[in-house]
């Protein structure tokens, strides 16, 4: 061994970065002031950013919050700041806020003529308690489907919610949803124990005869005999009392319900091998997404009267909820046929080598893949669909959107707008922006892969 | 002494339809098929039922008749005299202007929002990022709704623009007037026109084409293509000799002397809108409702453009770029030639079908009072007649023809595009 004895045998000990590398100004220096390009860039956007603030910030906090109309508020504006100009009226959502989120729904059904302001002493519920609890049990039953971790047994509220909600909002008779949900135990009852005596595929045909026979004919008559025995109900609300975001909201997560399994079924008939199935599939997925929504609304409002037996005329909101469904189906269906594109064949091959048959192989193997695959983009069909129900305002239901063209038009807010499509754009934000992120960290959550 | 024998000959039976999964499929098939004829036969039977019941049956009749309403933005000469077929085409030349516009716009700022977003400056990026979600999670049609009521409540009346202290005066070197009823942009004149030819006689499908439009088309295609051509012989020298000879400046040449030379010979000027009376006369008129449409539906669709952009670009491996600089080539020229040719083949076909949905949200429209093809066949013409269904139907089969044509093309793209794999 030849003695190296000019080479340091211990390291130096580590310096320090220098202080313009590390902590804010290294962060600033790096992110915002790298080259004079950047430079420029930053100097741009902190000018367009005071601007707008400048702006913002006063014009929404200096503002009225209490007048009977835009005069009244102008009025308001030239005593306090001496100009009209750069100072919300926010005293038209303090004045229509009720509305814009309920539309003409009776704060107290019971009562129809009651409003807020003069609440009718025997009232003993808040009011609009029927639309709120309805949303608060839509957050109670999602909440199971949504979070994994929480206790299953909460799932019996989502079983029972799809019942529950109309109604609570519709009201009337309680036995109503009680004998159609009936209709369910019926099907599931006669397929459970009818499996073992005549085989599954008979068994689920009886079941559908049942169910069938009992919702066409059966269901009606004994829903009313028990009402004679034992009237339990709620005051009926008509439909055309239903308006504001709280309509927007029904559509969007009946919509989303129902859309999704039909998606999947309309996917997997895409993806069949028996040529008629597939292309009935194709057909009606490709007519679907090649028309716009503001189409199929016309055909709910104007032609599927023509389509049904001469003298049925069934609700306008049942109508439009259709649509909207069998719209939302066709994009889901587009987007779940991508994650089934997605999977490798070795997907199926391996789940036929198991020796599962076609349904096993989609529910154990295929579908929680292909799902998960396809989150972001059904997601991204649900917020769509909740956006586009604003559209029903152009067949003249009221929802926020067509309530805020009669506030318009109003003559007390006439000449309004900032304030009131901020507030209507606000609550739309709020609900895409909150599905938005909870499919961002759903994907997190279910991320199997190895990057 | 065993023998053998062939297994006994399987006799069809009927319980082989359910069970047996050669013959399953066949069932299943055949009860789809009647299942779905019987639905089809119910809902025709009780169309022509309620149609009877009605006393009218399905015919067109009523597009040969006077439309006897006004469309005021119309590509066309139109005048409420006309038929409501013509006033139908009217309203679906107005949606494809809508859309070749918004389609047009919302690439453009979406490309740059796209960009922009993936920039090191925090700053800007984020600016960016709000601006895409500001836009993606509020409906279009608040959008739209909410862009009419600022043209219409906050820009000048015509008249405000009078007097010798005007209230409000012309932008851009006095050519163009921002009005509450719309704009009023200069529009380009020919004092040695070539006239116009009248096609199509006195039908419902007559249109006026200016001969002057033509030859400046046909010019500029010509002069483009003969571009390509010194493009293509300056590749052909390059791979012959590895020496690329400077085609710019002959390009450059190319493209812009005949086209100048056109104009000057047809003698292209601007004529400005000038306020006679109350409102302003000549220039082209934009209607505030085309406005209204057109940005919301632009920067709205631009938001998802600019996603999709971003992906696109992300998509592409950090490799893509080492490899290509390892090579030598410079950072404007990786990005031209590897990165982006490879990610158009990601970016183009959710782009095309944004393009889809701008085309389709251009039937919200009729909340504005534009009169496209949903304000005019689904709108007026409907209303008028009393035909629904013929109009809706005919409706939806006009957009079913659009969006099959640009699937029809974004597929041929695709295939062309498509990486050849073994």
């Amino acid at each position: 061994m030849t003695d190296h004895s000019y080479v340091r045998t211990e390291m130096l000990p580590e310096k320090a970065p220098p202080a313009s590398e590390v902590g804010v100004i290294g962060w600033i220096r790096e992110n915002l002031f790298s080259g004079w390009f950047n430079s420029i860039l930053t100097i741009l956007s902190l000018a367009f950013i005071y601007y707008i603030l400048s702006a913002l910030i006063p014009w929404t906090f200096q503002s009225v919050w209490n007048a009977g109309s835009l005069d009244e508020c102008r009025e308001i504006m030239r005593e306090t700041w001496g100009e009209t100009h750069g100072h919300a009226c926010w005293a038209v959502i303090n004045d229509r806020w009720l509305q814009l989120l309920y539309g003409f729904y009776p704060p107290y059904p019971a009562y129809p003529d009651a409003t807020v302001a003069d609440a009718p002493a025997e009232a003993w519920l808040p009011a609009y308690f029927r639309p709120n609890l309805t949303l608060i049990l839509l957050f109670v039953a999602l909440a199971p489907v949504l979070f994994g971790h929480l206790p299953r047994h909460l799932l019996i509220v989502s079983a029972i919610y799809p019942f529950l909600m109309p109604w609570l909002l519709w009201g009337g008779s309680v036995w109503v949803p009680v004998t159609i949900a009936f209709g369910f135990v019926i099907l599931f009852g006669v397929i459970k124990y009818g499996q073992a005596v005549m085989g599954t595929l008979a068994a689920i045909i009886a079941a559908v005869g049942a169910a069938l026979v009992w919702w066409l004919v059966l269901s009606g008559p004994v829903a009313d005999g028990l009402y004679a025995v034992m009237p339990v109900g709620l005051p009926t609300v008509e439909s055309r009392e239903f308006g504001g975001f709280m309509l927007a909201v029904l559509l969007g997560v009946v919509a989303i319900g129902l859309s999704l399994p039909i998606g999947i079924v309309l996917a997997l008939g895409r993806q069949s091998d028996l040529f008629i199935i597939k292309s009935l599939c194709v057909g009606f997925i490709e007519t679907i997404r090649g028309v716009p929504l503001i189409t199929l609304l016309f055909v709910a409002s104007v032609l599927l009267n023509y389509f049904l037996p001469p003298g049925t005329d069934f609700d306008i909101i049942v109508r439009v909820m259709i649509m909207v469904t069998i719209f939302a189906s066709a994009y889901n269906a587009e987007v779940i046929r991508g994650g089934l594109a997605a999977l490798p064949k070795g997907q199926y091959e391996g789940a036929d080598s198991l020796g599962l048959n076609y349904w096993q192989a989609q529910r154990l193997i295929i579908m929680p893949q292909a799902l998960k695959i396809s989150i972001p983009g059904i997601v991204s069909t649900f917020i769509g669909v909740f956006k586009d129900t604003t559209l029903v305002s152009i067949i003249g239901l009221l929802d926020p959107i067509g309530l805020s063209q009669g506030i318009r038009a109003n003559q007390e807010w006439n000449g309004i707008y900032w304030e009131l499509f901020a507030f209507i754009a606000l609550l739309f934000f709020i609900f895409c922006f909150g599905m938005s992120r909870y499919s961002m960290w759903l994907e997190r959550k279910l991320q199997t892969g190895h990057r | 002494m065993t023998t053998y024998t062939d297994p006994p000959k399987e006799s069809f039976r009927l319980s082989m339809l359910l069970y047996d999964t050669r013959y399953r499929s066949l069932t299943i098939q055949v009860v789809a098929l009647m299942g779905f004829m019987l639905l089809a036969a119910w809902l025709i039977n009780n169309t022509i039922q309620n149609l009877a019941a009605l006393g009218k049956p399905i015919e067109f009749g009523f597009f040969t008749e006077p439309a006897s309403y006004d469309i005021n933005q119309h590509l066309l000469e139109y005048d409420s005299r006309d038929t409501h077929l013509r006033a139908s085409l009217i309203g679906l030349i107005n949606t494809l202007i809508i859309a070749v516009m918004g389609c047009a716009t919302a690439t453009i700022v979406g490309v740059l929002v796209g960009i922009l977003r993936l920039s090191k400056n925090w700053l800007v990026a984020k600016i960016m990022a709000v601006y895409v979600e500001m836009f993606r999670n509020v409906p279009v049609l608040l959008w739209i709704v909410l862009a009419m009521a600022i043209l219409i409540e906050s820009l000048p009346r015509p008249a405000a623009f009078r007097g010798d202290t005007p209230d409000a005066t012309m932008k851009v070197f006095d050519s163009v007037a921002f009005t509450n009823r719309g704009f009023y942009i200069p529009e380009p004149l020919f004092s040695r026109s070539l006239g116009d030819i009248h096609l199509f006689g006195q039908s419902s499908l007559r249109m006026d084409v200016s001969l002057d439009f033509v030859a400046f088309l046909v010019v500029l295609i010509g002069s483009i293509y003969a571009a390509r051509r010194v493009t293509a012989r300056a590749d052909k020298i390059q791979n012959a000799t590895g020496l690329r000879p400077t085609t710019w400046h002959i390009n450059t040449a190319i493209i812009i002397l005949p086209t100048l030379a056109l104009l000057v010979g047809l003698g292209f000027h601007l004529g400005y809108p000038e306020l006679r009376g109350f409102n302003f006369q000549g220039g082209i008129h934009m209607r505030n409702s085309l406005i209204a449409l057109w940005l919301s539906l632009s920067l709205y669709t631009a938001a998802f453009v600019a996603e999709i952009v971003r992906a696109g670009i992300l998509a592409i491996s950090h490799g893509q770029t080492e490899a290509a600089a390892a090579l030598g080539l410079r950072p404007g020229r990786i990005m031209r030639l590897v990165v982006l040719p490879q990610a158009l083949r990601v970016i183009v076909p959710p782009l095309i079908s944004q393009y889809l949905n701008l085309t389709k949200n251009s039937s919200l429209a009729i909340a504005v009072g534009y009169m496209d093809i949903t304000g005019t066949l689904g709108g007026i013409t409907m209303n008028q007649t009393g035909r629904e269904l013929e109009c809706v139907l005919l409706l939806m089969l006009v957009y079913l023809s659009i969006s099959l044509i640009i699937s029809a093309i974004m597929n041929w793209y695709n295939n062309r595009v498509k990486l050849v794999e073994r």
